[in-house]
C-alpha cells in the first residue's frame, strides 16, 4: 500500500500532514508530498485512509 | 476608529430566494436555516441588490465556481454597493486591489508564491508560544468577573495582535484595524460614496505604515514585501499596500469569528464542553468540526462575461457569493451535516476555500483557534451564555459572534 499526493491538485490545506505526519511532509510553500516512496506500514493504514478522506481537494490517493 | 454613517440603502429582506441580502442582520443569525431551505428550493438564490448577486448553496455548485477561474474572476471578493467595475482607478484583473486574493491566473500564482513560505505550517508553528502567552494575558485581564464577553474581551484581540506583530504595525492600533475591518467587511450596504471614504482612510493608514518601514527597515512582513520581487522587479508600492490590506483585513474578522463561534458552541453544548475538557485528545477533530460547522468565510467572485450557470443567466459583472459554510452543511457531501460531532473523523470541509485561492493564512488561523480554545477551557472549564444577555452576530460575508457574553461557572485560576 502506497500514498500519493497529486501536486497539481494539492492547495496546501495541510490536513494530511496534521493527520499523518509519519506519511506526509510539506514543502516551503506549504504543499504536501508523500514521505520517501509513499509506502504505508500496516499500522499506519488507517491514518492513510483518513488523510485521503479529509483532503478537501481530493488530491491524495492510495495505490494498493 | 472610523465613523461612517451606518445606513443601509436597502430595506429588510422578505424573500431569501429572490431578494436575499447578506447584510440583513437576520441572515447570519439564521444562516443555517436559510441555506437549508434554499438548498431544497433553488439551489441558486438571486437578488438585484448590490447590482445583481447570486448565491449558490450546494457543495457541488460552490466547488464548481471556486475551480472555474475561466468564467469567474476574483477581482472583487466583497459583495458591496461598490463594484470593481464602478471604480475608474481600480487595479484591473489579473492583479486586483489586494493581491493575491483579488488576482486571477496566471498572475495569481506568482503573487501568492511570494507570501506562501511565510505562512507555511513550519513557519507558523513558531508563533505558538507567543499566541499562548497572549491568550493567557487576555484571560488574566478578565480577572474574576462572573460575566465576560468572550468575543470583545478575548477572541477579537488574538488575530489583531498577531497580525500587527507580523506586519510590524503598532499593536496599540488594534481598534483602528478593527474599524477598517468593519468598514470593509460589514459596512457593505452604504451609499457608494460613503464606502469609498472608508477605503481612502484605509489606504492612507497603510501608506503611512509602509513609508515608516521604508524609512526605518526592520525584520517583519512589511519589509519582506518591500524587498520581494516579481518577474525580477520589486513589487510596486500598490502591490505591497494591497497585499498588506489583504493580510490586515482577511486575518482578523475571520479568525475572531471562528474562535467566537467555537466558544459559542461550547457555551451552548455542555456535553461537548465537558468531553473536551476531560479529553484533550479530541481537540484535533473538534477544531476541524468547528471549522466545518461554523466556517466563518463566504467568498465572492465577479462574473467575467455573460454565462449560463445551470440555468441561471448570469450577466457580466454580476456578483456571485461563495458560501463555503453552506457547502459544509450540505447533506449530499457530509453525513449528519447539521449535527456538530466533535469526534468526526471524516471531515472534508471547505472552511478555508477550495482551489487556487485556499486561505493563505489557514495554518495561522487554525493555530490561533486551537490555542484560544485550549486556553479558554483550561481557565474556564464551565461556562454558559449569560442569562438575560444577548449574543450579537456579525453582518456580511464573515459570520461569527460580535458580542458573546458568557457566565463563568468554574475557573481554575
Amino acid at each position: 500500500m502506497k500514498v500519493q499526493v497529486d501536486q497539481s491538485k494539492c492547495q496546501g490545506h495541510n490536513r494530511c500532514y496534521a493527520i499523518a505526519p509519519e506519511l506526509f511532509d510539506v514543502d516551503d510553500m506549504g504543499n504536501a508530498f508523500a514521505i520517501g516512496d509513499g509506502v504505508v506500514e500496516p499500522h499506519l493504514a488507517e491514518k492513510a485512509r483518513l488523510a485521503v478522506a479529509n483532503c478537501p481537494e481530493y488530491a491524495i490517493s492510495i495505490v494498493e | 476608529m472610523t465613523t461612517l454613517d451606518e445606513k443601509s440603502i436597502y430595506g429588510p429582506v422578505t424573500n431569501w430566494q429572490t431578494d436575499f441580502d447578506h447584510a440583513d442582520p437576520s441572515y447570519n443569525e439564521n444562516a443555517h436555516e436559510i441555506w437549508s431551505e434554499l438548498r431544497g428550493t433553488c439551489p441558486v438564490a438571486h437578488t438585484e441588490r448590490y447590482g445583481n448577486t447570486w448565491l449558490p448553496v450546494t457543495h457541488e455548485y460552490v466547488h464548481e465556481i471556486a475551480y472555474d477561474t475561466e468564467h469567474f474572476s476574483s477581482r472583487g471578493v466583497v459583495v458591496a454597493t461598490v463594484k470593481p467595475s464602478d471604480l475608474p482607478d481600480a487595479i484591473p484583473a489579473p492583479i486586483g486591489g489586494a493581491p493575491p486574493i483579488t488576482s486571477d491566473p496566471p498572475f495569481h500564482q506568482d503573487a501568492r508564491r511570494i507570501l506562501l513560505p511565510a505562512f507555511s505550517p513550519k513557519m507558523i508553528d513558531e508563533w505558538e508560544p507567543e499566541i499562548r502567552i497572549l491568550c493567557r494575558e487576555l484571560i488574566a485581564d478578565m480577572k474574576a468577573a462572573d460575566v465576560v464577553d468572550a468575543a470583545t474581551q478575548f477572541a477579537q484581540h488574538i488575530p489583531v495582535n498577531v497580525i500587527a506583530r507580523m506586519l510590524g504595525f503598532p499593536p496599540e492600533d488594534g481598534a483602528v484595524f478593527r474599524g477598517f475591518v468593519h468598514d470593509v467587511l460589514e459596512a457593505i450596504n452604504l451609499a457608494p460614496g460613503k464606502r469609498a471614504e472608508a477605503f481612502m482612510a484605509l489606504d492612507a493608514y497603510v501608506a503611512k505604515q509602509v513609508q515608516d518601514h521604508i524609512d526605518n527597515p526592520r525584520d517583519d512582513l512589511t519589509n519582506f514585501l518591500l524587498n520581494a520581487k516579481i518577474y525580477d522587479q520589486p513589487l510596486s508600492l500598490q502591490h505591497v499596500g494591497g497585499s498588506i490590506i489583504l493580510l490586515l483585513i482577511a486575518g482578523i474578522d475571520t479568525t475572531w469569528s471562528a474562535i467566537g463561534s467555537s466558544l459559542w458552541h461550547l457555551a451552548t453544548n455542555p456535553v461537548d464542553r465537558r468531553r473536551l475538557v476531560d479529553n484533550p485528545a479530541l481537540m484535533p477533530t473538534a477544531i476541524e468540526e468547528f471549522l466545518r460547522a461554523y466556517a466563518p468565510v463566504t467568498m465572492a467572485r465577479v462574473v467575467k462575461d455573460d454565462y449560463n450557470f445551470h440555468g441561471n443567466e448570469m450577466k457580466q459583472n454580476d456578483w456571485v457569493l461563495l458560501p463555503f459554510p453552506a457547502a459544509n452543511r450540505d447533506p449530499e457531501e457530509f453525513e449528519n451535516a447539521d449535527q456538530v460531532l466533535i469526534d468526526r473523523e471524516v471531515n472534508r470541509h471547505a472552511a478555508f476555500g477550495l482551489g487556487i485561492h485556499r486561505c493563505l493564512g489557514s495554518n495561522l488561523a487554525r493555530l490561533e483557534l486551537r490555542v484560544a480554545v485550549e486556553e479558554f477551557i483550561a481557565a474556564f472549564p464551565d461556562f454558559e451564555i449569560a442569562p438575560d444577555e444577548v449574543v450579537k452576530w456579525s453582518v456580511g460575508q464573515i459570520r461569527g459572534p460580535r458580542e458573546l457574553p458568557v457566565r463563568i461557572n468554574a475557573r481554575t485560576l
